[in-house]
């Protein structure tokens, strides 16, 4: 498989004829880089990764997958090499989860034809290395909040992608699953080479990523690696509050806010 | 094979054998009783058997099947459970189309297409495109907007309809009556033949969208993401049902509730995947329609019941129950 080139350039958004939401933001994801997005609520961090997804188009700005322009590619082509695991998903049909998961196939079906036994195995094997096996022939609607999201990164996972494109999937996650949602990334990197580039309002998650890329109010506030961007002052002009306080203990940087 | 590929092959062959009985009941059905030994010496049985009874059999399984898939795909497409053809206002639409024609006495026919047929498939995309146009002010259809704008479109299809009747001669007036109640009384071979021209080819192309409309049915972000182009295959389930549902509606009336009661049924035993859900619904439909018509022959013993009232009384309460189960999960 063929290298990864991701880049975003200049990318602008804005919704109806309102003002823009994001301005201005360039990105790019190589082979294996992992990228943490972070910002306020209402930052523009959602409105960006829909973009990068393929979901809404930039008023101005271009994007490229491997030189060619994100919006020439054959859609079903490029669902094999981008993933996207939206913030929430909720289905009108009690469809089983594994079923979800089997959808993420569809991109390399062939026309016409059902999943192949193969496609099944792909998909136990996804749901298996995010630790939701046991969820295969639950309901997806009856699953937890958090359940679901495994399983829609399981999902992700099964379109074997080079790029995933995550909006905030820890935010419903416990402690561990939030733990072991990034030791699956770093492992489908060392294994695969896939990237990564993440929405997290989680900062003690980002310091496993090579880069963070900080919004505020649309336009990039920061960009470089965590030890760089997670300081006091950046921090604290990034979410407006000036008691943010940070401190490197030994690989990890802690961040909180005095009360 | 896959545990997919099972549940389809099982719900094509169950639900083959299903059609094949409802159809021997429906041919044995009727006021006048006919032993098939005669159908091909005795010159009445034959006329009764080939005139009478047979078309209307295949009247029932193209209507029925017509109207089940269109309620299977519109359901995926708005991914909502409580759509069909009826509840979003297409058969209204359509009906207001069929109604006006007959009101013109527009009988003739445009390159070989009855202008009823054309009328009401007019009446059925005005219907979708207006419904579609309310529901989807912004990125998602609300589902709730979605079956309020239905009901709506509804009421206004169905004032117009009484206006026409007012205004028309009395004649025109019966005629748009009789055929609001809906029947799948028919004449000869050679309609259901021209029926069949249009809608088994669109039923081969909602098939084909199968896929993609399964993916659609999970999340619609989630279609685009893995390689559907969501606003074209809207546009194609769109023109394919108000042009299918039309031409149903045009040729037996207003049958409510076929889409959703169909549809929730092979779902309930063969699983959610359109894949399986769209050829399921299209011979449980053409099998449904075709017993319920039986039904409505024999209920009452001097006069037949109109094949709506069947299909409404059965589907009235079902619809009930769904929103009552949906308010559970308060998702309208």
């Amino acid at each position: 498989m063929s290298e990864l080139c991701f880049e975003a350039r200049r990318l602008e958004y804005a919704y109806g004829g309102g003002p823009a939401v994001v301005r201005d933001v360039s990105l790019s994801a190589g082979q294996g880089s992992m990228t943490a997005v972070i910002g306020a609520n209402g930052s523009g961090k959602s409105t960006l990764i829909r973009m990068l997804a393929g979901l809404l188009r930039p008023r101005s700005g271009t994007i490229e997958l491997d030189g060619v322009a994100f919006d020439k590619w054959d859609a079903r082509l490029r669902a094999r090499r981008v993933a996207y695991v939206p913030q929430a998903t909720a289905t009108a049909f009690p469809f089983q989860a594994l079923e979800i998961v089997l959808s993420g196939r569809a991109p390399h079906a062939e026309r016409f034809r059902l999943e192949s036994g193969r496609d099944v195995e792909i998909a136990m094997e996804a749901l298996e290395s995010v630790g939701a096996a046991h969820l295969a022939r639950r309901a997806f609607i009856g699953l937890s909040g958090g359940e679901r999201q495994m399983v829609v990164l399981a999902r992700a996972l099964a379109q074997e992608p080079r790029l995933l494109l995550l909006d905030e999937p820890s935010s419903s996650l416990d402690l561990k699953h939030r733990t072991d949602l990034i030791r699956t990334l770093l492992r489908l990197r060392r294994k695969n080479g896939v990237s990564a580039i993440m929405i997290t309002h989680d900062l003690q998650l980002t310091g496993a990523f090579d880069q963070i890329l900080a919004l505020r109010c649309g336009e990039i506030a920061a960009l470089g690696k965590p030890e760089a961007v997670l300081t006091e002052e950046l921090l604290g002009e990034i979410y407006g509050d000036p008691k943010v306080r940070s401190q490197r203990v030994g690989e990890q940087t802690l961040v909180w806010v005095e009360l | 094979m896959t545990d997919t590929g099972r549940r389809l092959a099982a719900a094509l062959g169950i639900l083959t054998m299903v059609l094949l009985a409802s159809m021997v009941v429906g041919l044995l059905t009727g006021s006048q009783h006919i032993e098939l030994g005669r159908v091909l010496s005795d010159s009445m049985s034959r006329t009764l058997f080939f005139r009478l009874r047979l078309p209307r059999v295949l009247m029932g399984l193209a209507i029925g099947a017509s109207l089940a898939v269109t309620g299977a795909a519109l359901q995926a497409l708005f991914r909502n459970p409580l759509a069909d053809p009826y509840t979003l206002g297409v058969s209204g639409g359509g009906a207001l189309g069929a109604s006006a024609a007959i009101a013109l006495g527009w009988s003739a026919r445009v390159l070989g297409v009855p202008l009823v047929f054309a009328a009401s498939f007019a009446g059925a995309m005005l219907a979708v495109g207006s419904v579609r146009a309310i529901a989807r002010r912004g990125a998602v259809v609300l589902p709730g907007a979605l079956l309020l704008s239905g009901v709506v479109v509804n009421l206004i299809a169905g004032a117009c309809v009484l206006t026409i009747q007012y205004l028309t001669d009395p004649e025109s007036a019966l005629r748009i009556l009789r055929w609001l109640i809906g029947s799948l009384d028919v004449v000869g071979l050679a309609p259901v033949g021209r029926m069949a021209m249009v809608l088994a080819p669109a039923w081969v192309a909602l098939l084909a969208l199968s896929r993609q409309l399964n993916l659609l049915a999970i999340d619609e972000d989630t279609a685009a993401t893995l390689g559907v182009d969501v606003r074209r295959c809207e546009r194609i389930v769109h023109t394919l049902c108000a042009l299918v549902v039309g031409v149903a509606v045009s040729a037996g009336g207003a049958i409510g509730f076929v889409g959703l009661i169909v549809p929730h049924a092979v779902r309930a035993i063969f699983g959610e995947d359109l894949r399986i859900l769209l050829p399921g619904s299209l011979l449980g439909g053409a099998a449904f329609l075709i017993l319920a018509d039986a039904l409505a022959r024999v209920a009452l013993p001097a006069s037949e019941l109109p094949v709506g009232a069947v299909t409404g009384l059965m589907g009235g309460p079902l619809f009930l129950w769904l929103l009552h189960r949906q308010q559970r999960f308060s998702m309208i």
